[in-house]
């Protein structure tokens, strides 16, 4: 057994974990945190993506262990004083979302892009820069619509 | 219409819990005290059992108990079912081996459970279950559907690999059509293997409670009644009053979560074995292997023609792959929803269609989003596009020529067409397609040196799933009705019970704009409850596209039932008779008086009952239905397909997709449109990506997300989808289903297109890359010439 701290949603957390147990387990089997959700065992459908200090990370391919000191945040800790995130609203207002189970991954991915990307993202980006996320419901027109729009809000426009 | 009424496209009230991590899925789903499940699967196809030592496996850490299939048959645990019966021609009935839940004596594919450890922890029952030694006696595969007649014998009930022999249609009439015919037009088909992939793996926790002998089992299925049924009356688990069947949330189904499987009968069985809870969640490595596979059939297809071009017969003969077992619907997929469905929207006076069901060592094979009609829509909609190029038409206008016209329409396959307008779909989407525009657009990607191509697919579907009596009739073994309860509460709130059941289509939003707009009522003083049998006492579930035209025509029968309750609560309130009280908005009036009462105080009259005789009108508000209909719904559209492909790759771009499709009243196009948009995009992975393959060893190769290709969003482009309305004459609300149309709509239209632009009809579905680009090499590119 190995002992992990980190601070998870602005939490600090700790626990003694087996050393194989990945950082999804960790969030969802001790801290119970269960929006992060586990699609596949290769590391392809982004139902997994949380945030490592800022950086969409898929939390299905990382060891707890190894998140030592780190700063995580899951779609638990997205939302604000009770308000959504705007990509979070954004998924709801272009129906984003069917079964909603890839949805925490894609609107973490989504975020990060942003933040990498800008507020202004085409088509092309919004689709290129998927390419980690699986979804087999939406048929990923309206998530692009989604992502399109969140990204304008998280820059402050209506 | 009201902003949340029927026909608004009013944003989903369940979407707050997904996107804020607050979905309540299985594997979200803890019991104190739970243990944790791994099964040991086969690794073989085609395998004796010698015998199975686990000793060692027993001692691991962790380890609760190890249970085969010696121990579910000394438990008498029934095997899975099929629950349609199929008849083959001579009348004889469909071979079925048996199914036990664990393999007994014999395991058939690669991914066959045979053994299942239950520990502490996941990790310590896995790493047990590898201490396990079976001696297999390896028996020869066969994976391929025209090799397995005569191959290895798999069940020993089923001769010839094969369970039926079925035929539909009149083949005198059908033969004689093709002697007279004009042109001939004949296709050789594969409609390719797809395994599902809801992003939720299936999962199930087991839970006994011995204080009061009833079981639990919390399972991500489209229809927990129909499996509490099947685990209680043929499983034999536990009477239908001690076995609660919960679905909560469901990461999307796509039919895989019909079936009653293995896995979810095991972990109820099992917790009752060790009286403790017992959990399991399918890695995506064993949803490949022993989710139920969808499509893989092979057909020879042929359209016959006289010298107008008016369609006079077709004849189809189709080897269907079963797999390895009969799932728990699988005999009605290539039989009564695909054969009926190969009139399409034409008019065809003579059809014969013969289907072959073998088994091979491979997954099992059952319904897959759109379930047969993908199938017969593909044969079709290859044919007519064939028969139009061989012939020198214009496909637009050669299916126009042979649309059915006139309703009702009886098709020579069983189906009775109630209603359609094919031709105003066709009008719309060659515009919305600009259609006249694509000579100039296949000049210029020419001049690129790219091959652009236009391919059409006008399909048809019948959804519902139902009425009863004529399911029945054809071999099903449960009616395909729906139920509904409405309860009103004493200050009027509303609690819906619905047997549908949502797994990503909305309903929670849908069934409330129903209410709502009956009711008058505020959206959220509704609340609709599903996927729970201690709750909804019956229901048939989800899939066919029944929701809305069978399940929420049973809520609107159950609402019709409150208000005329209600009417007579208001009467007595109003100190009028109940007919002369109107109810409108929320309101019920006093005929020509402005005497009025609002609902939510009607509803607490109802239960104060002091203004009416209880021994005459009884308190409270609380009504049900079951709602059965009378006849399918036929929803029917015209999707357009247009690809650029580059020679040099031979990678096809999607560049445009349009879809014009006739469901009938919406109740709210935002989720039409997204149903719509997912099965074109699963049809476009048909088309293009996906394709299960097993190997001449019956090895699964494409077990992962790197061997098995999903579209991701750069594979696919935004899609243009609009909708024309005629009103389905066989359910209250006019609804015909819209769930499935996508995904049986775009493979035709997507392959059609390829060839169009290829010039040869000599590609396979999954077109990807590598074929594409073979075939773009195979012959002179006709587009590129020009
Ligand atoms: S679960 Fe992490 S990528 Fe699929
Ligand atoms: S919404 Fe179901 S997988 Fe994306």
């Amino acid at each position: 057994m190995v002992q992990v701290s980190m601070t998870v949603n602005g939490k600090a957390v700790s626990a003694h974990v087996e050393p194989r147990t990945l950082l999804v387990q960790f969030i969802r089997e001790h801290l119970r945190l269960t929006g992060t959700h586990v699609g596949c065992d290769t590391s392809q459908c982004g139902a997994c993506v949380v945030h490592i200090d800022g950086k969409a990370v898929k939390s299905c391919t990382t060891l707890a262990a190894s998140c030592e000191g780190a700063q995580i945040t899951t779609i638990e800790g997205l939302a604000h004083g009770g308000k959504l995130h705007p990509m979070q609203q954004a998924f709801q207002d272009n129906h984003g979302l069917q079964c909603g189970y890839c949805t925490p991954g894609m609107i973490m991915t989504a975020v990060d892009m942003v933040n990498r990307k800008g507020h202004q993202l085409d088509e092309a980006t919004i689709r290129h820069e998927l390419e980690g996320n699986i979804c087999r419901c939406t048929g990923y027109h309206n998530i692009v619509k989604s992502v399109a729009q969140g990204a304008r809000e998280m820059g402050g426009a209506k | 219409m009201s902003a949340t009424g029927l026909g608004a496209s009013v944003k989903r009230t369940e979407d707050i819990r997904f996107i804020t991590g607050k979905g309540r899925y299985v594997d979200d789903i803890n019991r104190p005290g739970q243990a944790h499940a791994y099964f040991l699967r086969s690794q073989h196809a085609h395998a004796t059992i010698n015998a199975i030592d686990f000793a060692e496996a027993a001692g691991s850490p962790g380890v609760v108990a190890i249970f085969t299939g010696q121990d579910i048959a000394a438990d008498k645990v029934g095997g899975l079912i099929c629950g349609w019966m199929i008849h083959s021609k001579d009348g004889s009935p469909m071979k079925a081996g048996a199914h036990p839940a664990l393999a007994q004596g014999k395991v058939r594919y690669v991914g066959d459970a045979v053994a299942v450890v239950i520990a502490d922890s996941y990790a310590k029952a896995r790493d047990a279950a590898e201490k396990i030694n079976v001696d297999y006696g390896v028996l020869p595969a066969v994976t391929d559907l025209k090799k397995a007649v005569g191959a290895a014998n798999i069940h020993e009930a089923a001769p010839d690999n094969t369970c039926y022999n079925w035929h539909l249609g009149d083949k005198a009439a059908t033969d004689a059509a093709f002697a007279k015919a004009a042109h001939v037009t004949k296709l050789d088909l594969v409609n390719n293997r797809l395994i599902p992939n809801a992003m939720e793996p299936r999962a199930a926790v087991g839970d006994y409670d011995s204080g009061t002998d009833t079981m639990t089992l919390y399972t991500t299925s489209q229809n927990p009644h129909v499996a509490r049924l099947v685990l209680s009356a043929f499983i034999g688990l536990a009477p239908e009053h001690k076995l609660r069947v919960v679905a909560p949330d469901v990461g999307g189904g796509f039919g895989s979560k019909i079936f009653i499987y293995a896995e979810e009968t095991i972990c109820a069985w099992a917790a009752k074995k060790i009286d403790r809870p017992v959990k399991w969640t399918a890695d995506r490595s064993e949803a490949f292997l022993s989710d139920a596979h969808g499509r893989d059939h092979a057909t020879h297809a042929e359209l016959a023609m006289d010298a107008q071009g008016k369609v006079t017969g077709v004849r189809v003969h189709t080897l269907a792959n079963m797999g390895s077992y009969l799932s728990t619907f699988a005999s009605s997929v290539p039989t009564y929803l695909y054969a009926p469905l190969l009139s399409g929207q034409y008019n065809i006076p003579a059809i014969y269609a013969e289907v072959d069901a073998i088994y091979t060592t491979t997954a099992p094979v059952d319904a897959y989003r759109g379930a047969g009609r993908p199938e017969a829509t593909f044969v079709i909609e290859r044919l007519m596009e064939l028969a139009a190029r061989e012939t020198g038409r214009d496909p637009a206008e050669f299916r126009r020529q042979n649309f059915v016209t006139t309703f009702p329409h009886q098709t020579p396959v069983i189906m009775a067409y109630d209603v359609g307008d094919y031709a105003g779909a066709l009008d719309k989407a060659l515009i919305h397609a600009d259609y006249k525009g694509v000579a100039a657009r296949k000049a210029a990607s020419a001049a690129k040196g790219k091959l652009r191509g236009v391919g059409f697919s006008a399909f048809i579907e019948a959804c519902g799933i139902a009425p009863s009596a004529a399911v029945g009739s054809l071999g099903a073994g449960v009616g395909l009705w729906e139920s509904a309860e409405v309860r009103v509460n004493p200050i009027g709130t509303v609690e819906i019970l619905t047997g549908s059941h949502s797994h990503g289509q909305g309903h929670e939003t849908t069934f409330a704009q129903l209410v709502s707009d009956r009711l008058g009522i505020p959206l959220e003083n509704v609340a609709i409850v599903h996927g729970d049998t201690d709750k909804v006492q019956m229901g048939m579930g989800t899939y066919g596209s029944r929701s809305g035209a069978v399940g929420m025509s049973a809520i609107s029968k159950a609402l019709d039932k409150v208000v005329a309750k209600a009417k007579k609560v208001a009467g007595h309130v109003l100190e009028a008779s109940e007919h002369d009280i109107e109810f409108k908005d929320g309101k019920f009036t006093v005929k020509g008086t402005d005497k009025a009462i609002d609902f939510g105080s009607v509803a607490l009259q109802a239960y104060i009952a002091h203004k009416f005789n209880g021994q005459e009108l009884e308190p409270g508000l609380k009504e049900s239905a079951f709602w059965d209909p009378t006849n399918f719904t036929f929803p029917a559209g015209v999707h357009i397909c247009e690809v650029e492909i580059d020679p040099e790759t031979g990678i096809v771009n999607v560049e445009r997709y349009t879809a014009v499709d006739d469901f009938g009243k919406l109740i709210n196009p935002m989720i039409v449109h997204g149903q719509v948009h997912g099965g074109i995009a699963q049809g476009i992975g048909q088309a293009l990506m996906e394709g299960a393959q097993y190997n001449s060893d019956g090895q699964l190769l494409t077990a992962s997300y790197m061997d098995y290709c999903m579209p991701r969003a750069d594979s696919v482009p935004s899609f243009n989808v609009d909708t024309i309305e005629t009103v389905c004459p066989s359910n209250p609300l006019g609804i015909k289903g819209c769930g499935e149309a996508g995904a049986i709509a775009s493979p035709p239209a997507v392959i059609n297109a390829i060839t169009d632009a290829l010039g040869h009809e000599d590609i396979a579905m999954p077109a990807t890359p590598a074929a594409v680009w073979k075939a773009a090499q195979k012959r002179p590119m006709k587009h590129a010439a020009e």
